[in-house]
């Protein structure tokens, strides 16, 4: 099991505010309630006691919500869901009502920057030149997600994997993506998979590849190493049909699965705070009630993205103030409902690693974190409001959220400590230099200490990047962790559609191919 | 608005120098940074209604050329709407006649609009890599029913470029609803 790190949660909104929310969602849900786009849906809904009418739409229903129905859905959805991993010792424990968090990547940007370093020769002084980072972006491929999941197998503070880049090779098609994209995040991290389906009658396959990985049905259930996440909701309140049919299937497998809804505040959702996260909570218990009439019992996390609409282009914003202030919220109402949260940090409006991505991912880091849930996603690596993926961003990221876990530590006050701080203190005090630097040692060998930024520049340039793609080539260079060889002969055999040159298996071949 | 014509003022200066001077001084407000997207939709809305009314009181002679009729739809499996709607109510605003089909629209029936409606225009949606084919697709349909001369398509969405839009023949690629508006003014001078 990997230990997350639980932290004494940062509560934005009182008590009296959470009920509020609460109160507001549930009148959401009765008024004007949800659409629902899927037939067995609206009729779910309604056995189970909603009101259900047709709208104008063809396939379109109006479900109205009573309180009752949701109270019900939050006393069957458990509180603890196990995220299992190929490597065990990196299975996940959720627990509802305990604080603790993890981090990981997301979610599937098209583009990749590469980072060139190039030599430049200073027009005004000729004889002064120096080494300066460019970027160039492309569309991603397998290889590159072999190479991000590689990556992820070697960062520190990632502590789940979801594919940070989608792969648009030649050869995918709807159909052969899922289990491709699976294969690529399995067979090079031994860490939680997690990941949407592109195309939902992949679901078989992509479950009898897990099945292979974690030996058998039965062990997939107990260790599920694989787990998915649907976008069930379009907001404002819309459960889309496509979404809500994974959502069905993948409940009634007993495989977790987020139910995210991603509003944009001034967009899709209200801009103001209570607006936005009333909504929001709504949307989500909508579907968390859904998944309950599905499959009572289903484990479901509750998955909150919302973000700010940008004014000058109505894009997604993750560097606003305001995203921090919704999602903290949103992570205080699952804990409320005692439901895993699967949340947001991490994501730049910037296009390019520097100086505004570090404020806009380092903010979000920071409070997101503190406020205890349980996956934070879009962690590693993203730039461009999800658009763009960088793997030497991504190391940059690991670094600064291990920073950000130490300063969410638990402070050590106890009686030891007092009694060790007061000797260390008088016998400071009755030396001649009365410096503490000796009794820094302990601590110091223990590893408990933070040196010194490990990219640190000098004083003719910020040379971080540069240091940052050496770093990149050392952790290319460590050796694959592949599936075993029998395992990945049997997959091939047995799942369709994955492409030849995945077949030698290990990220080395797949990214040097 | 309804006042002004009460009022015996002509339709065509109501047009000009009330709706057309305050959609310049709206655009200039927006390219220096004082009004922002919600402000640009606000004022195409208002321009959009003030059309419907003032529509009937304008003659021939008021010049006002009719720009066309616009379909515009986000193709098949693709849910993805905001950057469409935004198009659609900034293309309604210069004067398109706007028909939007939603969202998740196949092929065929955007054809059988096209067909129906006479339309001069259509726009593509699409924001995925696994959907963006579908305009490739409805392009497809579009010559195998002999549509293809009869409209320009205009295409858009983030995993868009002009240089997919020339691989499956499209008219132009737009990168946002401003360029929307620009580009399909341009075509229609030619037009008509
Ligand atoms: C909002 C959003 C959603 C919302 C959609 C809400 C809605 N009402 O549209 C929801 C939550 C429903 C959603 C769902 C999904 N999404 Co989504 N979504 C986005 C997001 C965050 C923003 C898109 C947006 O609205 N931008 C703002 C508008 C204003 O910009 P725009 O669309 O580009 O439009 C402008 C121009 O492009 C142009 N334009 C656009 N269309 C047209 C048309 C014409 C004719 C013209 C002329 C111009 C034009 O003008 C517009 C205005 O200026 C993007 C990420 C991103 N940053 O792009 C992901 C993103 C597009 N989604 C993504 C994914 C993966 C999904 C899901 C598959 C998620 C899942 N795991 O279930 C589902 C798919 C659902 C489906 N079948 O379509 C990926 C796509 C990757 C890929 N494969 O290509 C992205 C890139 C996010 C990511 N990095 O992972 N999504």
């Amino acid at each position: 099991m990997r230990d997350g790190l639980r932290v004494k949660p940062y509560a934005r909104l009182t008590e009296e505010q959470i009920r509020r929310v609460h109160a507001a969602s549930m009148l959401i849900l009765e008024d004007p309630g949800v659409l629902v786009g899927h037939e067995e849906a609206a009729g779910l809904f309604n056995r189970g006691g909603a009101r259900v009418k047709r709208t104008a739409t063809p396939g379109l229903w109006a479900v109205s919500i009573p309180r009752g129905m949701v109270e019900r859905a939050l006393s069957t959805a458990p509180q603890v869901v196990r995220l299992g991993a190929r490597d065990p010792a990196h299975a996940l424990l959720l627990d509802g009502r305990d604080p603790c968090i993890h981090f990981g990547s997301g979610s599937e940007s098209n583009f990749i920057l590469d980072l060139e370093t190039s030599t430049w020769v200073c027009k005004d002084d000729p004889a002064r030149e120096g080494i300066f980072p460019t970027f160039k972006k492309k569309r991603g491929t397998v290889a590159d997600l072999c190479r991000a999941a590689h990556l992820a197998e070697n960062l520190e503070h990632l502590d789940f994997f979801i594919r940070p880049i989608n792969i648009q090779d030649e050869e995918i098609t709807e159909q052969n993506k899922d289990v491709n994209k699976f294969f690529a995040c399995l067979d090079n991290t031994s860490k939680h998979v997690m990941a949407g389906l592109t195309d939902v009658e992949q679901l078989d396959h992509v479950l009898h590849m897990a099945e292979i990985v974690a030996g058998g049905r039965q062990a997939l259930q107990e260790n599920p190493v694989i787990s998915f996440i649907t976008c069930v909701v379009k907001s404002p309140l819309e459960l889309v049909s496509e979404a809500t049919e994974r959502l069905l299937r993948f409940c009634r497998r007993r495989i977790p699965v987020v139910i995210s809804s991603s509003p944009q505040g001034g967009s899709t959702a209200p801009i103001e705070e209570l607006g936005m996260v009333s909504q929001i909570n709504a949307e989500i218990l909508s579907a968390v009630v859904l998944s309950q009439l599905a499959a009572e019992g289903a484990p479901v996390i509750y998955g909150s993205v919302p973000v700010r609409a940008r004014m000058d282009n109505l894009h997604d914003m993750y560097g606003a103030p305001e995203f921090n202030q919704y999602n903290i919220d949103c992570v205080q109402m699952a804990r409320f409902y005692g439901l895993p949260c699967y949340s947001t940090a991490g994501v730049a409006d910037a296009k390019v690693p520097g100086i505004q991505s570090t404020v806009e991912k380092t903010l979000s880091h920071l409070f997101m974190a503190h406020s205890g849930a349980h996956l934070i996603h879009y962690a590693f690596g993203l730039l461009e409001e999800t658009q763009t993926f960088s793997l030497e961003q991504a190391i940059l990221d690991n670094l600064h959220i291990g920073l950000v876990k130490m300063i969410c530590q638990e402070p050590q006050v106890n009686d030891e400590a007092v009694d060790r701080s007061l000797a260390v203190i008088r016998k400071v005090m009755a030396s001649s230099i009365r410096l503490f630097a000796r009794y820094t040692r302990r601590k110091l060998h223990a590893g408990e200490l933070f040196i010194a930024y490990p990219f640190e520049g000098d004083s003719s340039a910020d040379t971080t990047l540069l240091r940052v793609k050496e770093e990149l080539e050392r952790i290319d260079s460590l050796p694959a962790k592949p599936l075993p060889a029998e395992i990945r002969e049997r997959i091939f055999r047995e799942v369709p559609g994955l492409l030849e040159r995945l077949r030698q298996g290990g990220a080395t071949s797949a990214y040097t191919g | 608005m309804r006042k002004s014509l009460a009022q015996g003022i002509a339709a065509g200066r109501i047009l000009v120098e009330a709706i057309s001077g305050g959609m310049e001084i709206v655009g200039r407000k927006f390219e220096q940074g004082e009004y922002y997207i919600p402000d640009m939709l606000a004022s195409a809305e208002a321009v959009g209604v003030a059309m419907e009314i003032l529509a009937p009181h304008l003659t021939a002679a008021a010049n006002l050329k009719p720009k066309g009729k616009f379909i515009l739809a986000t193709v098949e499996k693709d849910q993805h709407d905001i950057g469409k709607n935004i198009v659609g109510i900034m293309l309604k605003g210069a004067g398109f006649q706007l028909v939007d089909l939603g969202v998740n629209v196949p092929a065929c029936r955007i054809a059988d609009a096209i067909e129906r409606e006479g339309a001069d225009f259509v726009g593509l949606s699409a924001l995925l890599d696994t959907t963006m084919r579908y305009m490739g697709h409805t392009i497809e349909e579009l010559k195998r029913r002999q549509l293809r001369s009869r409209v320009k398509v205009l295409i858009g969405g983030a995993p868009t470029s002009p240089e997919f839009a020339r691989e499956i023949g499209a008219d132009a690629h737009c990168k946002d609803a401003f360029a929307a508006v620009e580009t399909a003014n341009r075509l229609a001078e030619g037009r008509f």
